[in-house]
């Protein structure tokens, strides 16, 4: 497991589709372009929903993986 | 013309014909979903979607004449939550039931997570997600512009037409 550096952390735990999708992209706007977001789900959806997320806004999935029962991912804001 | 230009965001059109808690929820899911990955969305209101844009919208659901729907409770043991209720059907006509049922399903969404009808709503105007209110739905309802929230527009099909036929996707729910 890699530990990347975060700029900013969302926790969306205990959160069902599509709460994880619509908080990542208000959290990314919030971080400048070439910094870090980590986001902590527990929606086993997560996993293709942020994959597809990160293809259709261009903004770069870094690392994903499970933690304790939790799904973490590393998104890098590319625009 | 998003078609013609490939810089041009995805687009999704979407119909909400249906305005009950559980045929509220698949529009609202996919437009919030839509406008977080940075797409285009219109929704079109019409027949029973339509008071889902009221200020003061609140949406029930029925088991009656929804065989499908899980009857199940929201509270006590896992063992006692997995139990799905056999309600006979004339049971679903006492008055009260439909309360007791969208309490209930209400009950369930708020333990698993799952936003309400009024915050996605909220969330897809923030995304600039385009509320259209059928006209034609309005008046043979009887209702009044004041009666919808202020961020929604008012239009009939030939103006959702023109979004949809340069949409990339297109969904009648």
């Amino acid at each position: 497991m890699n530990v990347l550096h975060a700029d900013k952390v969302l926790d969306c735990s205990g959160m069902s589709c599509p709460l994880p999708v619509v908080k990542t992209s208000k959290a990314i706007k919030e971080i400048e372009i070439g910094q870090v977001l980590l986001l902590i789900a527990t929606d086993p959806g997560s996993k293709a929903d942020m994959e597809a997320w990160s293809r259709q806004t261009g903004n770069d999935l870094l690392d994903a993986h499970e933690e304790d029962g939790k799904f973490i991912y590393y998104f890098k804001r590319m625009k | 013309m998003s078609k013609k230009d490939p810089n041009a965001p995805q687009r999704l059109a979407l119909i909400a014909s249906k305005g009950t808690l559980d045929w509220a929820y698949p529009p609202f899911i996919l437009a919030s979903a839509a406008g977080a990955m940075g797409w285009e969305v219109s929704m079109f209101f019409t027949f029973y979607g339509l008071p889902l844009l009221l200020k003061d919208t609140s949406t029930v659901v029925t088991p009656l004449g929804n065989p499908a729907m899980p009857m199940k409770m929201p509270f006590g043991p896992q063992n006692f939550q997995k139990i799905n209720w056999p309600i006979p059907t004339a049971m679903m006509s006492v008055p009260g039931f439909n309360a007791l049922a969208t309490n209930l399903m209400k009950q369930t969404f708020k333990n698993k997570g799952v936003a309400t009808i009024r915050e996605l709503r909220d969330t897809c105007v923030e995304m600039d997600v385009k509320l259209i209110a059928c006209q034609m739905t309005m008046d043979v309802f009887g209702f009044q512009r004041e009666d919808f929230i202020p961020e929604c527009s008012v239009a009939g099909a030939a103006a959702f037409l023109e979004f949809a036929a340069d949409a990339d996707v297109q969904l009648f729910i």
